[in-house]
């Protein structure tokens, strides 16, 4: 914002004036990770079983991103709401918004996306063909036609997967929103408020573009940990990497094989994902 | 007396907190054009009252009409009313995340439904008229307190208020960045805005208020003009507390 150009602490600092200190201030897990992932990229390319792997694994790739993608933009709008529920002054919003992060928070993710996926989907499809026979009744076939017409088949297990992971997020985050706009001075709504403007229109104006900055790193370290939660999805067979990497490694017997491969392809992105949230980070710190 | 000779009208206020009595029931009329200046100890419920005012506050009891419309009990209109009211506060409350420019404008279109281009003409005209026009382009963060001051005294005009509320707007301020704020507001008393001050300022009780009202312990001690505050203080509590603020 500022137009002064800052320059930015390079990740790993090199002290010019004191090797001593600028040894000791390297970064040395992230010098092992980075020896791992050179090492692991030189075994997987002349390793004629591990590149073998690796090709077979790869092939689940975009389905793990996929799924991340889609269901953390979900859980943003999820988790957006519910934070704002959260803070609201309506007694029954409120509370409807505590009741949903409190239930998701106290269950594992994967007893959730078994439940989600294998028990509310379901019983939502149900519900859904239940209002349309009902709509039936009422001699208005044609919208009750949308209803009955759903089943369960029609929405797939990589569907399941992503409201699953959404659900559970959405709950996560909303906390994080929750904190960010708790976070802004209380005179900032009363300075938007002054100014005529309406509840919604200072949070939107005023107050969430403020909150959503300050969050933005927990975001991204949520993001992270959503990569690789959505290994998790393998459990209703959706082809992600750890599902490819399952079946490979049941087909071939090449445990090793395949599981070193799955932990260094994580390993990779969310290395990468994180020094992008520290760089995001840095950059929102120095503007401040 | 008409509606309109007092624009702001105070019936029997009452704003308690838990066992605490912020404002203890005070009624006061205030001229349109006047300028009225709330002084007293920390704690005697002068900013409660001015918040009241424009409902930043919602008193226990009692009645606020604002030229002639009541406020109190009114929720829907609130919005349209605090519109018409300015309001100044003591650590500026600018928000930090948009430049003085659209600190000024983004009110005018969000509430007001201005154009861009309209908006950024207004808000340059009052940019200019506090004095900063070259720091339209700034973010809050590096503005000095005084021209942050003079960026939030510009926001308020943007909406064309009826009134200004100030509270206390000079007392997180630097010794001389309070000469440029209080030049401003000596400006808009002499254009003919009806001003209410929470301030300790005496130089400009002297030089710009109409009316003084003296506060302790939530009522109104004093009501008095700057003429008979400091050469005529009808009570104890009064001269004590001028003796104290007028010593040094």
């Amino acid at each position: 914002m500022a137009e002064q150009h800052q320059i930015l602490d390079p990740i790993i600092p090199i002290d010019d004036l004191s090797s001593k200190r600028s040894l000791r201030d390297l970064p040395w897990w992230l010098v092992a990770i980075l020896l791992i992932a050179v090492y692991a990229f030189y075994v997987m390319t002349s390793n004629e079983n591990y590149n073998e792997a690796f090709i077979f694994i790869k092939s689940g790739f975009i389905i793990t991103v996929k799924t991340t993608l889609i269901s953390f933009s979900i859980a943003i709008l999820f988790g957006l709401f519910a934070g704002l529920g959260r803070i609201s002054k309506n007694l029954v919003i409120n509370n409807l918004a505590r009741l949903y992060v409190e239930l998701i928070r106290g269950i594992p993710i994967l007893v959730l996306i078994f439940f989600i996926a294998l028990v509310g989907v379901p019983v939502l499809v149900d519900g859904l063909n239940n209002f349309g026979f009902w709509l039936y009744d009422r001699g208005i076939g044609i919208l009750g036609k949308l209803f009955t017409a759903i089943t369960n088949q029609d929405i797939s297990m990589n569907a399941r997967a992503i409201i699953s992971l959404a659900v559970t997020y959405g709950a996560y985050l909303a906390e994080i929103f929750r904190a960010g706009i708790q976070s802004i001075v209380k005179g900032q709504t009363e300075a938007a408020r002054s100014l005529g403007m309406s509840y919604a229109q200072a949070m939107r104006y005023v107050i969430l573009p403020q909150a959503i900055r300050n969050v933005l790193p927990a975001l991204g370290n949520d993001f992270v940990a959503m990569v690789k939660d959505s290994s998790l999805v393998s459990v209703l067979a959706v082809r992600d990497i750890t599902q490819v990497a399952r079946l490979y490694a049941g087909s071939t017997f090449r445990f090793r094989e395949s599981y070193v491969t799955l932990a260094v392809m994580y390993l990779t992105v969310t290395v990468l994902l994180s020094i992008l949230v520290q760089f995001v980070e840095r950059r929102l710190k120095t503007h401040d | 007396m008409t509606k309109h000779d007092h624009i702001i009208e105070v019936k029997d206020l009452y704003r308690y907190f838990d066992d605490i009595k912020a404002v203890d029931g005070v009624s006061m009329d205030i001229e349109r054009g006047s300028v009225v200046v709330v002084i007293g100890p920390s704690g005697s419920g002068k900013s409660t009252l001015l918040r009241c005012i424009n409902h930043l506050e919602t008193p226990t009891s009692g009645e606020i009409w604002i030229d002639g419309e009541k406020i109190t009990h009114a929720a829907k209109q609130i919005n349209e009313i605090r519109a018409e009211i300015g309001m100044v506060f003591q650590l500026f409350n600018l928000f930090p995340h948009l430049t003085a420019m659209e600190n000024v404008t983004l009110a005018q279109k969000v509430v007001r439904g201005r154009s861009k281009e309209e908006a950024g003409t207004i808000a340059m005209e009052q940019l200019q008229r506090v004095g900063i026009p070259e720091k339209a382009d700034a973010y809050p963060a590096n503005l000095s307190g005084g021209q942050q001051q003079r960026v939030a005294i510009a926001r308020a005009l943007a909406m064309n208020p009826k009134i200004m509320l100030f509270d206390e707007p000079t007392s997180a301020l630097d010794p001389e960045m309070i000469k440029e704020v209080l030049d401003v507001m000596l400006d808009l008393a002499q254009e003919g805005m009806t001003m209410v001050c929470v301030s300790h300022e005496m130089g400009f009780v002297r030089s710009a208020a109409d009316e003084v009202v003296f506060m302790d312990f939530g009522k109104v001690v004093e009501h008095t003009t700057p003429d008979g505050l400091f050469n005529n203080p009808q009570h104890d509590r009064t001269k004590l507390f001028l003796s104290q603020i007028l010593e040094h």
